[in-house]
């Protein structure tokens, strides 16, 4: 089997200037050929500055981020396009633009300076569309999809770039239970059948812990747990990391968590 | 089909600008006469060429700052053009060349100091990172600094200097020779080129920046590389033709609108189209109150903003 290490992050210290404490302080991560990596934690514990910094936009003051054996900083942005699709967090819609042209963007890394699309990337555009479900919406406007079928062209788009590795931002907030759940059985599958790894930000410390194979929880920029999720996500940390009362039940072999009530007349 | 459009269009208005002037030329001497060769084709081959510029610029400005307010005059060159060329004025320097010189000078140095000023967080020799909102700031700064001078040099000059640095800010074509189209041919293919080379990564930077760098452009360098491209190219246009309002600003909407946003399609018609707008604008300026001459920058401006203000209705609407 295919175990290829993808990522390699070693004592990752990040910092960013002027601030007065570390972004990210010694965290360690190594994503395989076919994990499904999820990073959790509470909102500025340093997840997205993780991924700033395995992708080489952000130089670490120590340790080291390497994909593919080769330090990330040292990519050329094009390069690692070819190698890493990322569904950010944000990104703006400056000007109208229908679901297949969207798809087109993820070849750009593939196309030479002055070179045309060519029938490879026309046929790896339709694999993503068709691999995310989107192909019928292909002639759509970007503004006229609901968010759960933004989300998907997204995703269709990274695929585009036919990487090794996924890395997604948050990229079910918003959504409803239906979208939310077909986004991570999608990433899920892909994972499985393309031996993709993939790297998710997330919220959602339940689905993170039915989907994925490993769970990074992030706390003021350092590690509180790495593991499997029934190994990391257990109450204390939930507890610690999150500051609140939690209960943690298994549920088809994970760890599945529920908030407690805090009563106003407890001690 | 479109592209043939353009092409009839653009052959129309080069035709219209050589049949058409003050001058009436005999049909049987058309062909010979030295007012066709030496007067109107130099002169709508540079009209053509500025516009051309002027629209690519234009383009490429608005995709870098992610403004489509964005105009090459907006980011301070004109205000430092005018102000070389008023000085050049002032001082009554020598030559056919000290003036366009003088322009060019005063285009290039404002650039230098909006490009310091939209650098940001640059750490000793490691440079700084191109913001382009604080670059706008700067370049409306910059380009309001330049033109206070600027007025306060006319406001002391004695009347005909008033009056050629005043037609000179407006922007015209008379001067234009087979000199000024051969320097135009050699100094824009470069700058031409590098926005040409820059169409793909312009279109994933609309996506924002962090986006775009994931889908493999390198952002840092295509916004230092754009900006001085097409700051050299305004610098060149305004140099040679003066200051020319509109045409930047509206000739990229008007392509996007019938092409769409892809800059592969947007700078080869908004070059046809610059040039077409341009050279149109100038043959009216020299043809509307013959023997006398509009400055070309007034007609650009009297036709620019009618559509601009029709454009902003459109979107505001929808």
């Amino acid at each position: 089997m295919d175990r290829e290490l993808i990522v390699a992050i070693r004592d990752l210290t990040c910092r960013y200037a002027d601030a007065p404490r570390d972004a990210l302080r010694e965290v360690s991560l190594d994503i395989h050929a076919g994990e499904f990596h999820a990073v959790l934690g509470p909102n500025g514990s340093g997840k997205t500055t993780l991924v700033r910094a395995a992708l080489g936009l952000l130089r670490p003051v120590a340790g080291r981020a390497e994909i593919l054996g080769r330090v990330a900083s040292e990519w050329s942005r094009r390069d690692l396009a070819r190698v890493v699709g990322v569904v950010p967090q944000r990104e703006d819609n400056a000007f109208p633009q229908r679901v297949r042209e969207t798809v087109l963007l993820g070849r750009y890394p593939h196309l030479s300076l002055f070179g045309s699309v060519r029938e490879t990337d026309r046929a790896a555009v339709e694999r993503a569309l068709v691999a995310c479900d989107v192909r019928d919406l292909s002639d759509r406007w970007l503004w006229t999809l609901s968010g759960g079928e933004y989300q998907r062209v997204r995703l269709a788009r990274a695929l585009a770039q036919e990487p090794r590795l996924l890395v997604l931002d948050e990229p079910t907030t918003s959504l409803d239970l239906r979208h939310e759940m077909e986004l991570f059985e999608l990433v899920r599958e892909l994972v499985d059948t393309r031996r993709l790894g993939a790297l998710m930000i997330t919220h959602h410390v339940n689905l993170a812990a039915r989907f994925a194979d490993e769970v990074l929880i992030l706390a003021d920029g350092r590690a509180a747990a790495r593991g499997a999720p029934a190994e990391a996500l257990t109450r204390d940390t939930v507890e610690r990391v999150f500051s609140w009362p939690v209960a943690i039940e298994p549920f088809d072999g994970r760890p599945q968590m529920i908030p407690l009530r805090q009563r106003k007349d407890a001690p | 089909m479109k592209y043939v459009a353009l092409l009839s269009v653009a052959l129309a208005t080069v035709a219209a600008g050589l049949l058409l002037g003050p001058a009436s030329v005999p049909a049987g001497e058309f062909l010979r006469s030295p007012i066709v060769w030496q007067l109107r084709l130099p002169r709508v081959v540079l009209a053509y060429l500025v516009g051309g510029a002027l629209g690519v610029t234009g383009v490429a400005l608005q995709a870098l700052v992610r403004n489509p307010l964005a105009d090459p005059f907006l980011l301070g060159l004109s205000g430092g053009a005018g102000l070389g060329a008023v000085v050049a004025i002032a001082l009554h320097l020598p030559g056919p060349w000290a003036l366009p010189l003088a322009a060019f000078a005063g285009a290039v140095g404002a650039m230098v100091l909006v490009y310091r000023l939209g650098l940001i967080g640059g750490t000793g020799g490691a440079g700084g990172e191109l913001d382009p909102r604080i670059l706008l700031l700067g370049g409306v700064a910059v380009g309001a600094f330049a033109a206070a001078i600027t007025t306060a040099l006319v406001s002391l000059a004695e009347a005909a200097e008033l009056r050629n640095a005043f037609l000179w800010l407006w922007g015209g074509f008379s001067a234009a020779s087979w000199t000024t189209v051969l320097v135009m041919l050699v100094y824009a293919p470069l700058p031409l080129a590098v926005i040409a080379a820059a169409a793909r990564p312009l279109d994933l930077l609309a996506l924002g920046e962090e986006p775009a760098q994931y889908l493999g452009a390198d952002v840092r360098r295509l916004k230092q590389l754009v900006y001085l491209a097409a700051s050299l190219l305004t610098a060149a246009a305004v140099a040679l033709s003066g200051v020319i309002g509109f045409v930047g600003l509206i000739v990229p909407h008007v392509c996007r609108m019938v092409w769409g946003r892809l800059h592969r399609t947007l700078i080869p018609t908004s070059f046809l189209t610059g040039g077409i707008l341009l050279a149109a604008a100038d043959t009216l300026a020299r043809t509307a109150v013959a023997p006398r001459e509009l400055p070309v920058g007034i007609v650009t401006a009297l036709i620019g903003v009618p559509l601009f203000a029709f454009l902003l209705r459109r979107w505001t609407v929808s």
